[in-house]
C-alpha cells in the first residue's frame, strides 16, 4: 500500500509518531476487513437457511409432514397437491447407482494412478480425470441428451431388459421399454461427473501411506493387488470414506445434467429405465414459472435437499478430519 | 508353479487389468465428450456468432454476441465480488486466526459451502434478493456467482499462505513492519501465482454455471447491459436453445457450448500449470 510510505514522505525529516499511528490504524483496518470477511462465510450460510426457511415456510404450513410421503405433485390443481416422494426417491436412486458405478472405477483409476502407472504417465491421466471435473455440468446434461441417451436406449438397454426379463425382482428393475430419459442415464452420468472427486482424494489419502509399510508387504511377497487390499486400503479407510461422501454430497445436489436426461416424471416407478425426477431437477425445471404454494413447495423440496447434502458434506469432512490428524501424529 | 502361487498371480493380474480399464474408462469419457463437441460446435463457429445477438424462433440467422457479453459481464462482477472477500477471509484464516475456534468453524462451513448445490445457492439469493427488489436481474445472476466464488478462493487462499514459510513472516517483523504490511508485502508476494491460481478456478467454476442463473439472472433474447434488468448469458441460452424445436437454435446451442467448454478447461489448465510452478520451486 503506498499509504503508508507518503506518509513517511510528506513526515519531512522525521515524525515516528506520526508514522507509527498510521502503521497502527492501517494495521487496525486491514485486520478487521479481513475478519468481518471471515465472518461473512458465516453469513452467507445462515441467510441461506433464513431465506429457504422463509420461503418454505407457507409449504410447510399447508401440507405438514405429509409433504415427505404424497407422491402425487399437481401444481396446477385447485389447491395444489404436493408431495416430495417422487424427487426425493429420484434423488437417492440415480445418486445410490451412481456411487456405486463410481466407487469401483474411481478407486480404480487412483489404484492405477499410485501403484501401476508409468511415472511420465501419472500426469497426463492425473490431469484429464481431473478436468472432467472442470466440464460445466450443462455440457454433461446436452452430452446426455444428445449422445448418451440414444446410445443407452439402443443398445444397452434392451440388452439389460431381454437377460433379466422374467427373472423376479432384477426384471422389474430393468423392466422396459428403453427410454432416451431415464434415472439410469442421469446416473451414469452422475458416476462420471463425480469420478474425478473419489480419484483425487483416493490419490491424495494414498501417498499418506508410509512407503516402509508397502516396501514390507511387498518384501514378504505380496503381490500389487494384496498390498493395495491389506494395506493401503485399511490404512487409508476413513479417508476414502470421506472422500466418498464428498463425491455423495456432489451428486444429491448436481443439477443441469440431470435435468436434461431424466424425464422429469413425477411418477415413481421400479424400473431404472423409466424417466423419472430428482428435487434438483424439479426446481430447475418448475420454479422460474412457479408462483404462490407451487413454489413455496419447491424450496421446500431445496430446504430438504440442503439438510440432506449438509449431513453427508459435513460427515465427509469430519472423516476427512480424523484422517489429518492421524497424519499429523 | 505352486497352485496357491499361480492363483494369487493369476487375480493380481485380472485387478490391474481392471485398474487400468478403469482408468482408460476415465479418459474415454473425456475424449468422447471433447470430440462430440468439437464435431458439433465447430461448424457454427463463425464471425457471426460473435457479432449478431441471439435470433428470434425460427430464423436462421442470428450469433449470441448478447449472451457471450452477459455472460463476461456477470463473471466479472461475480469474481470482482467474490475474490477480495475470500482472499480476504482466507488471509484471516491463515495469518491471524491460525489457533483460533472462529477460524475452524469458518473453515468447515467453507468447506461445505465449497460443494453446495449451486441451484440452493439460486434459491438463496432469489429469496435474498430476486424477491426484494421485484425482478431478475443480472446483478442477482453476478452476486449468486459471487456467493460460489468465495469458499473455491478462501479455501486456497488459506492452503496457499499456509504454505508460506513463517521464517519470512519472523524476518519481516523483526526488521518492525506492523502486520499488515507483513502480510500484504512479505506473505502476498510469496504466494502470488498460488493466489492467482484460486481465483483462475474459481473464475473456470462460475463460468459455466447455469443452475444459479436460472431463477437469478434469468436470460433475454435482446442485447442488453443494465444491471437492473435481466441480462441474456450462455449457459441459460444454451439450456433453452438445446431443447428447441428449431435446428439453427440448437446448431448456436452447440456451438455456445464449445466456447464455454474451450474458456473453461483453458482457464482450469492455466491454474494447474501456475499451481505446478509453484510446488516445484
Amino acid at each position: 500500500m503506498a499509504v503508508e510510505s507518503n506518509v513517511i514522505d510528506a513526515a519531512g525529516p522525521y515524525d515516528r509518531a506520526k508514522a507509527l499511528s498510521a502503521f497502527k490504524l492501517g494495521d487496525l483496518t486491514f485486520y478487521w476487513i479481513t475478519r468481518l470477511s471471515a465472518i461473512s462465510v458465516l453469513l452467507i450460510l445462515g441467510g441461506i437457511i433464513i431465506s429457504l426457511i422463509v420461503g418454505a415456510f407457507p409449504a410447510m404450513k399447508a401440507y405438514g409432514l405429509s409433504f415427505l410421503w404424497t407422491q402425487r405433485w399437481a401444481p396446477s390443481a385447485d389447491p395444489p397437491v404436493l408431495g416430495a416422494l417422487g424427487p426425493m426417491y429420484g434423488t437417492l436412486v440415480t445418486s445410490f447407482i451412481a456411487m456405486l458405478i463410481a466407487i469401483p472405477v474411481g478407486l480404480g483409476i487412483a489404484i492405477f494412478l499410485t501403484e501401476l502407472c508409468p511415472q511420465w504417465l501419472r500426469r497426463p491421466i492425473g490431469m484429464a480425470v481431473e478436468l472432467l471435473a472442470g466440464i460445466p455440468s450443462i455440457i454433461y446434461g446436452m452430452w446426455g441428451f444428445f449422445v448418451l441417451g440414444p446410445f443407452l436406449a439402443n443398445t444397452f438397454q434392451p440388452f439389460m431388459i431381454k437377460i433379466f426379463d422374467g427373472v423376479p425382482v432384477l426384471g422389474a428393475i430393468f423392466a422396459g421399454p428403453p427410454s432416451y430419459l431415464s434415472l439410469f442415464n442421469a446416473a451414469l452420468i452422475l458416476a462420471i461427473m463425480v469420478l474425478p472427486f473419489i480419484t483425487s482424494i483416493s490419490v491424495d489419502v494414498f501417498k499418506t501411506v508410509p512407503p516402509v509399510l508397502k516396501e514390507a508387504a511387498y518384501g514378504v511377497g505380496c503381490t500389487t493387488w494384496e498390498v493395495v487390499r491389506s494395506v493401503v486400503i485399511p490404512y487409508t479407510r476413513v479417508g476414502i470414506i470421506g472422500g466418498v461422501m464428498l463425491a455423495l454430497g456432489r451428486a444429491l445436489g448436481e443439477t443441469m445434467a440431470v435435468t436434461f436426461i431424466i424425464g422429469n416424471s413425477f411418477r415413481i416407478s421400479s424400473s431404472i429405465f423409466a424417466p423419472g425426477t430428482t428435487i434438483s431437477a424439479a426446481i430447475a425445471s418448475e420454479f422460474a414459472e412457479s408462483d404462490g404454494l407451487h413454489q413455496s413447495g419447491l424450496i421446500l423440496l431445496g430446504l430438504l435437499l440442503f439438510v440432506l447434502t449438509f449431513f453427508v458434506l459435513a460427515g465427509a469432512r469430519l472423516m476427512l478430519l480424523r484422517l489429518e490428524k492421524k497424519a499429523g501424529k | 508353479m505352486n497352485p496357491i502361487y499361480a492363483r494369487r498371480r493369476r487375480k493380481d493380474i485380472v485387478i490391474r487389468g481392471l485398474c487400468i480399464g478403469a482408468a482408460a474408462f476415465g479418459v474415454t469419457w473425456l475424449a468422447l465428450i471433447l470430440i462430440t463437441l468439437l464435431y458439433n460446435g465447430i461448424a457454427g463457429l463463425n464471425l457471426q456468432i460473435f457479432v449478431a445477438d441471439t435470433p428470434p424462433p425460427g430464423s436462421s440467422e442470428g450469433g449470441l454476441r448478447n449472451a457471450i457479453v452477459g455472460s463476461i459481464i456477470m463473471t466479472v462482477l461475480g469474481v470482482g465480488i467474490g475474490a477480495p472477500l475470500g482472499l480476504f477471509a482466507g488471509t484471516y484464516l491463515a495469518e491471524y486466526g491460525r489457533n483460533d475456534k472462529l477460524t475452524s468453524v469458518i473453515r468447515f462451513i467453507n468447506d461445505i459451502l465449497l460443494s453446495a448445490p449451486s441451484i440452493i445457492i439460486g434459491l438463496f439469493i432469489y429469496g435474498a434478493v430476486v424477491v426484494p427488489m421485484r425482478g431478475f436481474s443480472a446483478i442477482a445472476g453476478a452476486l449468486a456467482l459471487a456467493v460460489i466464488v468465495i469458499p473455491v478462493v478462501l479455501r486456497t487462499t488459506e492452503d496457499m499462505l499456509l504454505l508460506v514459510p513463517n521464517a519470512l513472516r519472523e524476518a519481516a517483523s523483526a526488521l518492525g513492519l506492523p502486520r499488515s504490511l507483513v502480510i500484504k508485502r512479505i506473505a502476498y508476494r510469496a504466494a502470488r501465482s498460488g493466489l492467482i491460481t484460486g481465483v483462475l478456478l474459481a473464475t473456470a467454476r462460475v463460468a459455466g454455471e447455469t443452475a444459479p442463473l436460472l431463477f437469478t439472472a434469468l436470460s433475454n433474447q435482446f442485447f442488453s447491459l443494465g444491471l437492473n434488468k435481466t441480462m441474456a448469458n450462455l449457459p441459460v441460452t444454451i439450456n433453452n436453445f438445446v431443447q428447441s424445436p428449431y435446428a439453427y437454435w440448437k446448431q448456436l446451442a452447440w456451438s455456445g457450448a464449445l466456447l464455454i467448454t474451450i474458456t473453461v478447461l483453458a482457464l482450469n489448465i492455466g491454474a494447474r500449470i501456475l499451481g505446478a510452478e509453484r510446488t516445484a520451486k
